[in-house]
């Protein structure tokens, strides 16, 4: 992403102190892939198409431009896998999984056997 | 609130610490220490949107007989308010490589073209805001709104605090120049400003296409 020639040669006085830093290519190609990634949800869903079929693919195109906005943006790469901020990271994606899925698991749960009338329809 | 103001005042001790001390080792191992604490500030952060997102998820659906996602909400103007924070992330993006560059003039004028994104942003989450209120969908007419208000209104509280933060940066940055102490101040509000954009897309696509799927 930023290690190529053309991409190196923008960076003058380029000093490598661990952080990486990014170029004006990569923040380029991160702009344009987040464009492609937030205009095809959009446009689906915008074009009326079946929620069960706009629904998982927003959400999968959501995941995809959140790592296209931590590769290009926040530049978090091989490089950066052994620093405390990957682990940081990667715990704090383990906690807002068991949060996120873990409300939503416990609280259709009460919903359904609790308020039998009151369930969404979908 | 106290966290934030806790974890601004121990960046700012740090911040001072690295311009009292003019060995250069300290100064790189002041600022790597900086920006890994703040980077674990924006983890419990993002542990705070998680929160905020699964309430919302699980209320999604309690309207409580009032209106729904489906008739509230406008997709033309939340496409626009996306562009706008995207934009930005890639102004904010350059202001950086001109910094590494070291053109000041640059760096503020990237600055400035960013603020003046992320007041849009700021503008139009207001104006729906203030029109869903009118239409009386405020965050008191259901557990829906109150969480759609909390969950969006803290983001939008939180790209506020980052452009009044912006415009401090840029007034150091006109009055010292690009030193090491606001070279840390810039990465450490460009991680702030990135990280927001992603809650963004976390947000227009729970919350709003979701909403109107």
């Amino acid at each position: 992403m930023h290690g190529n020639t053309p991409a190196s040669l923008l960076a003058d006085g380029d000093h490598h102190d661990g952080a990486s830093h990014g170029t004006v290519q990569s923040y380029l190609t991160g702009f344009a892939l987040s464009v492609i990634l937030t205009a095809l949800p959009f446009a689906l869903v915008m074009a009326g198409f079946r929620a069960a079929v706009a629904i998982p693919v927003a959400l999968a195109l959501g995941v995809a431009q959140m790592v296209v906005h931590l590769v290009y943006f926040l530049h978090m790469d091989r490089a950066s896998s052994r620093s405390w901020n990957m682990a940081a990271f990667v715990f704090t994606l383990i906690i807002l999984l068991i949060v996120v899925v873990g409300s939503l698991w416990v609280m259709y749960h009460l919903n359904v056997n609790m308020m039998p009338g009151m369930m969404p329809s979908d | 609130m106290t966290v934030h103001a806790r974890l601004a005042f121990a960046d700012a001790a740090l911040v001072a610490d690295h311009q009292v001390d003019d060995l250069h080792e300290e100064h790189h191992d002041t600022a790597s220490i900086t920006t890994l604490g703040f980077w674990i500030y924006l983890m419990s952060d993002c542990i705070l949107f998680a929160a905020l997102f699964a309430t919302f998820s699980v209320l999604r659906h309690e309207t409580a007989g009032g209106p729904d996602a489906r008739v509230l909400f406008d997709l033309p103007n939340v496409a626009v308010e996306t562009g706008c924070l995207l934009v930005s992330s890639l102004t904010y993006g350059m202001a950086m490589i001109a910094a590494e560059r070291k053109r000041q003039t640059q760096v503020l004028a990237w600055l400035g073209v960013t603020l003046v994104l992320g007041l849009t942003f700021v503008g139009l989450e207001v104006q729906e805001f203030i029109g869903l209120i009118h239409e009386s969908a405020g965050p008191d007419r259901s557990a829906f709104l109150s969480s759609f208000f909390t969950l969006v209104g803290t983001h939008g509280l939180h790209v506020t605090a980052g452009m009044i933060w912006m415009v401090v940066l840029m007034a150091h940055v006109l009055r010292r120049g690009l030193t090491d102490a606001n070279m840390t101040r810039l990465m450490c509000l460009s991680l702030f400003w990135h990280f927001l954009d992603i809650v963004w897309i976390g947000v227009f696509t729970v919350v709003y296409l979701m909403g109107v799927a």
